[in-house]
């Protein structure tokens, strides 16, 4: 077996072979390599032929039209295109915007951006299982509420939202609905015909398709308007200028039509290795999995391991890929604002793995982590003095702890 | 974040982990840090009646770097008096182990051990 075993599909998946060979036939001489916004000749026509038919296998995926799809850079500029645009656009109707604590930081970063033009935003708690409930958007929504930006799948703990209920509710009382499906696409059926959502995010990386492009859907009935926040020459009817990458397009058309065959037979395998995983850690003392144990994609599953802090136990899973609840990686030190939002303590967030499985993960590769898993968690808790006093009954919010 | 070779040693092989009998006379224990910033550090030395620290041990909930610091000072203290064990710098543990700057807490949070299981043997001892 190759190590390091990859299990942080959530980060990014690696592009489909399929797909790769596809994107290659879009770059060179010999390929399609033309301008789509080319008018006035063949490269330019059979470029916007490309682009398209990619529209369409996006549309298809999630069944909408594919004039609704909009092409951007990624989830991230999807969600400020969404957020951004529709709180531009809609202002005089008022400057309230409501979103949940837990989620992606393109969402949160751009709610605290709008909150310094003069917005005002709600950030909701959700339960401690990581759902938002109708109830309490309701309790949220004034009469200058504008926006409401809800993910679908939470892309650390894997839960899966309300989205057709939360959608009747936004409707009802005229509020734009905004969903970041990043981590949806692909791994849960999404019905836009169905679904009273009026803007929509999607990433390509997320989903085997290369990096560096994603997608917004844009409701036509009813129509939804968005200010423009990338401004040149008119691409995607105004809504978003720059050249469009034919090649990165045509491969997230290619790797969506793949998601729209193979999604059903997929889930039912990621869930069968899910279920081995979470089968074999279970006889761990103090092992919790986070979030909603039913409303969840198989494909994330989020893990505390308490009294082991999470980037000593990834040091310890050298061989896995897998990230932490906790941001330690990153420069900063604070534990995952996901779980924390849970109401979960700072050292049960502190000791928070999260397992991403994905196309390529075997019943081997399962098998090999869980017995890292159980060498780690034995090692460290072997030098855990918390683990000490956990087995000597000592309670540790009784402590008096030298915080630093 | 990339480990410097040091810190994989020390974590890997980590020295002197375990606990002493902390009622034992000749005993004295530092416990430093809070689980919910991610680190907590004890550290247990022996002194001998000449008042030289004759063995340590540790044991750390904490990160890569964490766990290295205090594997590393376990090293450090065992053959010194309880003046120069005081004298250990979490500058001296930082370059020892290469650290980056976002590490540089677990280092003073190694030296602060010291002191506190120093100051706990003190204490013991009335002095």
């Amino acid at each position: 077996m190759k190590l390091p075993i990859y299990l942080d599909y959530a980060a990014t998946t690696p592009v489909d072979a399929r797909v790769a060979e596809k994107m290659m036939q879009f770059l060179t001489m010999d390929g399609e390599f033309g301008n789509p916004a080319s008018r006035s000749h063949r490269f330019g026509w059979q470029a916007e032929e490309a682009v398209e038919i990619a529209r369409s296998q996006i549309a298809e995926l999630v069944n909408a039209d594919p004039r609704e799809i909009v092409f951007t850079s990624g989830a991230t500029e999807s969600n400020n295109l969404a957020i951004k645009g529709a709180a531009d656009f809609y202002r005089k109707k008022g400057k309230h915007l409501i979103t949940v604590k837990t989620e992606h930081k393109a969402t949160l970063d751009t709610m605290r951006q709008l909150e310094r033009e003069g917005y005002e935003v709600t950030y909701l708690e959700p339960q401690t299982d990581g759902m938002v409930t109708v109830a309490m958007l309701e309790a949220a929504i004034r009469p200058d509420t504008s926006v409401i930006s809800v993910m679908f799948v939470n892309n650390e703990i894997g839960v899966v939202q309300d989205i057709a209920a939360i959608g009747e509710l936004c409707r009802s009382k005229g509020i734009i609905f905004h969903v970041d499906a990043a981590q949806a696409a692909g791994k849960l059926d999404i019905d836009l015909q169905a679904l009273k959502v009026d803007l929509m995010s999607f990433s390509g990386h997320k989903a085997y398709g290369p990096k560096g492009i994603g997608a917004l859907f844009v409701r036509r009935k009813p129509r939804i308007r968005l200010e423009a926040q990338m401004h040149g020459g008119g691409h995607e009817r105004g809504m978003r200028s720059g050249t469009l990458p034919t090649h990165q397009i045509v491969a997230m058309g290619e790797a969506f039509r793949l998601a729209k065959l193979e999604m059903h037979d997929e889930i039912k395998r990621i869930t069968a290795l899910r279920d081995r995983l979470l089968n074999g850690v279970k006889d761990i003392e103090q092992v919790f999995l986070n979030g909603n144990r039913e409303q969840r994609v198989p494909h994330i599953t989020n893990i505390s391991f308490n009294y082991v802090e999470g980037e000593s136990l990834i040091m310890a899973l050298k061989d896995i890929a897998v990230s932490s609840g906790s941001a330690c990686t990153s420069a900063s030190l604070e534990p995952s604002y996901v779980l924390r939002a849970l109401g979960m303590s700072d050292e049960l967030a502190h000791s928070s793995i999260r397992f991403s499985i994905g196309r390529y993960t075997t019943e081997e590769q399962i098998d090999h982590t869980i017995k890292i898993v159980h060498q780690a968690i034995e090692k460290l808790r072997a030098m855990s003095p918390l683990w000490d006093m956990y087995k000597d009954g000592v309670d540790l919010n009784t402590v008096a702890w030298v915080a630093h | 974040m990339a480990y410097s070779n040091k810190v994989i040693d020390h974590y890997e092989n980590p020295r002197n982990v375990g606990s002493f009998d902390k009622d034992d006379d000749t005993v004295a224990t530092g416990m430093v840090g809070a689980p919910a910033c991610g680190d907590v550090m004890k550290l247990q030395i022996k002194v001998n009646a000449a008042g030289i620290i004759e063995d340590a041990k540790f044991k750390t909930y904490g990160c890569g770097s964490a766990i290295a610091s205090s594997s590393l000072v376990t090293e450090w203290v065992k053959g010194k008096s309880l003046d120069e064990a005081q004298q250990i710098k979490n500058t001296d543990i930082a370059q020892e182990l290469a650290l980056p700057p976002v590490k540089i807490h677990c280092s003073i949070l190694a030296e602060d051990a010291i002191k506190a299981a120093i100051a706990d043997y003190k204490q013991k001892h009335g002095g």
